[in-house]
């Protein structure tokens, strides 16, 4: 799929005196997963809201898919799926009931609806215990059927609420690598929030980060972390003196450093050689157990934008 | 639209029949009815269930009671089992879905009351024998079907209006019943709020008028005012309103 799926320009919602979302500016490229980020109450719900046409902007406008969201929500709403904040589930039917339902809502004809739910309740594991009714249900197990559901019909784009929240990190991992396989499979574009940060590090090929309604940065987490976050260097083992210590701090390629129970992090400047550090380090007398060189995380590249904002 | 609200229905009809996961809720319930209306209230009357139109008339507004039970639920409950916003989110149309919701209560009561009229007849015709096969009037039966058509459909609407601005299924049902009593008690306190004279003429007019001109003068007004209901229900349902009351 070529274009653009989501094109947003000074997107707003307005409750009261409160911007839920606030002059929003984002393009989705079709055919990617796209991660909005945020913390609680950042937003992310009534985008997706708006970009579904459910809820009307206060100011600004949106299209999806090519329809405007305002004007157009009917002719949205045709082309996604959604996976929203709750799943959505009819508990007192059964699994097949469920997706027998959405699948006659969005016009699949008989052997269609067969056809997809098969595939996908085997995908997910599901199949054998298609019959059972939702209600009595693990909420893994709830929260891939409403994944199935989302998916049932093929749309062109998917939104996923927060598809692993409330999930035990075993159930979250099956899910992602569900989610994953799903999507790579059948091509299409996901529009994911959450504040999962090694979900969006795992399946996000574009993550926009937002706060208090409005977008902080938008780029490949990859970006995201050259742009926000810097090269560190860790190092475990005992005996930091602070006179050590502080002789770091003084070092111009140290940008700032932190001590944790026996674990020093030190956040570098681009590019530099790290040798002479450890060597002081070692010359200063610290037992050193590990040395380790890397990126900082997407998490942490989050944290250190969200304390900037506050 | 036909087609969406038949899978609206198709919906509501497995919640109804399933509920709380097995079949015995809804198909308890729907026994209790036909029992009563297609067995017990015959067996009661006898022939006379069949030959004088008073009788089936009286029992014509117990579909009302069951489609109560599934209209207060339409919006409030999904709202509260927290489905209503995917449903909102697909991509059925506003009067689709309105009209799915009304359709499903006014398919499951308003069946329920023609089987039990046509089980009353079966009834009749097997514990009375004597005299021959007999069956309603077919202007009897086309008046008792019209009204607890109607008046079911007007609940319908009522709670269906009801339970979209209701958070809960028990504030519905608790604001539908205040309108149902309204309905039954307002021309009892008008007739006494009324001067006694206008009363007298009122009286007299309708004693004036036979059974059948009645009935007919009441399928009409109640054809008025569902379609004048209904209307107001399209021009009212507003999806963005629906989705700010999701918590």
């Amino acid at each position: 799929m070529n274009g653009t799926a989501i094109q947003t320009l000074n997107l707003t919602r307005q409750f009261g005196s409160l911007k839920a979302v606030d002059g929003m500016t984002f393009e989705v490229p079709a055919g990617t997963v796209f991660g909005f980020l945020g913390p609680n109450g950042s937003g992310k719900t009534t985008t997706i809201r708006l970009l579904l046409g459910l809820l009307k902007p206060t100011a600004g406008s949106a299209r999806v898919l090519g329809f405007d969201v305002a004007s157009q929500p009917d002719r949205v709403r045709e082309q996604c799926g959604a996976l929203l904040e709750h799943t959505g589930l009819y508990e007192r039917l059964t699994a097949l009931d469920n997706l027998h339902f959405y699948g006659r809502v969005w016009h699949l004809s008989a052997e269609e609806r067969d056809r997809r739910i098969q595939k996908l309740l085997t995908d997910l594991d599901l199949w054998d215990r298609r019959h059972e009714v939702v209600g009595t249900w693990s909420r893994g197990m709830k929260q891939k059927l409403a994944v199935a559901r989302a998916l049932l019909h093929q749309p062109r784009l998917v939104f996923l609420d927060e598809p692993t929240a409330g999930l035990d990190p075993v159930a979250s991992a099956a899910l992602r690598e569900d989610l994953e396989n799903l999507v790579h499979e059948q091509g299409l574009t996901v529009f994911l929030t959450t504040h999962n940060l090694a979900e969006a590090e795992k399946l996000c090929d574009l993550v926009a980060v937002i706060r208090a309604g409005q977008v902080l940065m938008v780029g490949s987490p990859d970006e995201l972390r050259l742009r926000a976050g810097s090269p560190q260097l860790e190092v475990v083992g005992r005996g930091f003196s602070e006179m050590l210590l502080a002789s770091l701090r003084a070092r111009p390629e140290v940008r700032s450093l932190e001590l944790r129970d026996h674990h020093l992090t030190i956040a570098l400047s681009d590019g530099v050689d790290t040798a002479p550090l450890v060597q002081e380090i070692i010359a200063a007398g610290v037992q050193v157990d590990e040395v380790r060189k890397g990126k900082a995380s997407l998490e942490e590249v989050f944290l250190t934008m969200m304390e900037e904002q506050q | 639209m036909i087609q969406d609200i038949g899978t609206l229905i198709w919906k509501e009809l497995r919640e109804v029949f399933l509920h709380r996961g097995n079949m015995r809720g809804g198909l308890w319930s729907t026994l209790i009815y036909l029992g009563l209306l297609g067995v017990f209230m015959p067996i009661q009357t006898g022939r006379g269930w069949l030959s004088e139109p008073f009788l089936p008339l009286i029992w014509s507004w117990l579909p009302v009671l069951l489609a109560l039970s599934v209209v207060t639920d339409a919006f409030a409950g999904e709202r509260e089992r927290h489905t209503l916003e995917t449903l909102l989110a697909s991509r059925l149309t506003d009067q689709t879905i309105l009209f799915g919701k009304i359709a499903a209560a006014v398919v499951y009561a308003w069946g329920i009351g023609v089987a039990g009229f046509l089980l009353a007849a079966v009834t009749i015709n097997v514990a009375f024998p004597e005299g021959g096969l007999i069956f309603y009037s077919l202007e009897t039966f086309f008046i008792v079907l019209s009204l607890s058509f109607l008046a079911t459909l007007l609940i319908s609407v009522i709670g269906v209006m009801v339970s979209l601005r209701s958070e809960t299924t028990r504030q519905a049902y608790q604001r539908v019943s205040i309108v149902l009593m309204a309905l039954i008690f307002l021309p009892v306190l008008a007739s006494q709020l009324l001067p006694a004279d206008v009363v007298g003429r009122v009286m007299i007019r309708l004693s004036g008028l036979n059974l059948r001109t009645l009935l007919l003068g009441a399928i009409g007004v109640l054809l008025v005012v569902d379609a004048v209901l209904l209307g107001v229900a399209v021009k009212t349902f507003r999806r963005n309103e629906l989705v700010m009351l999701i918590s």
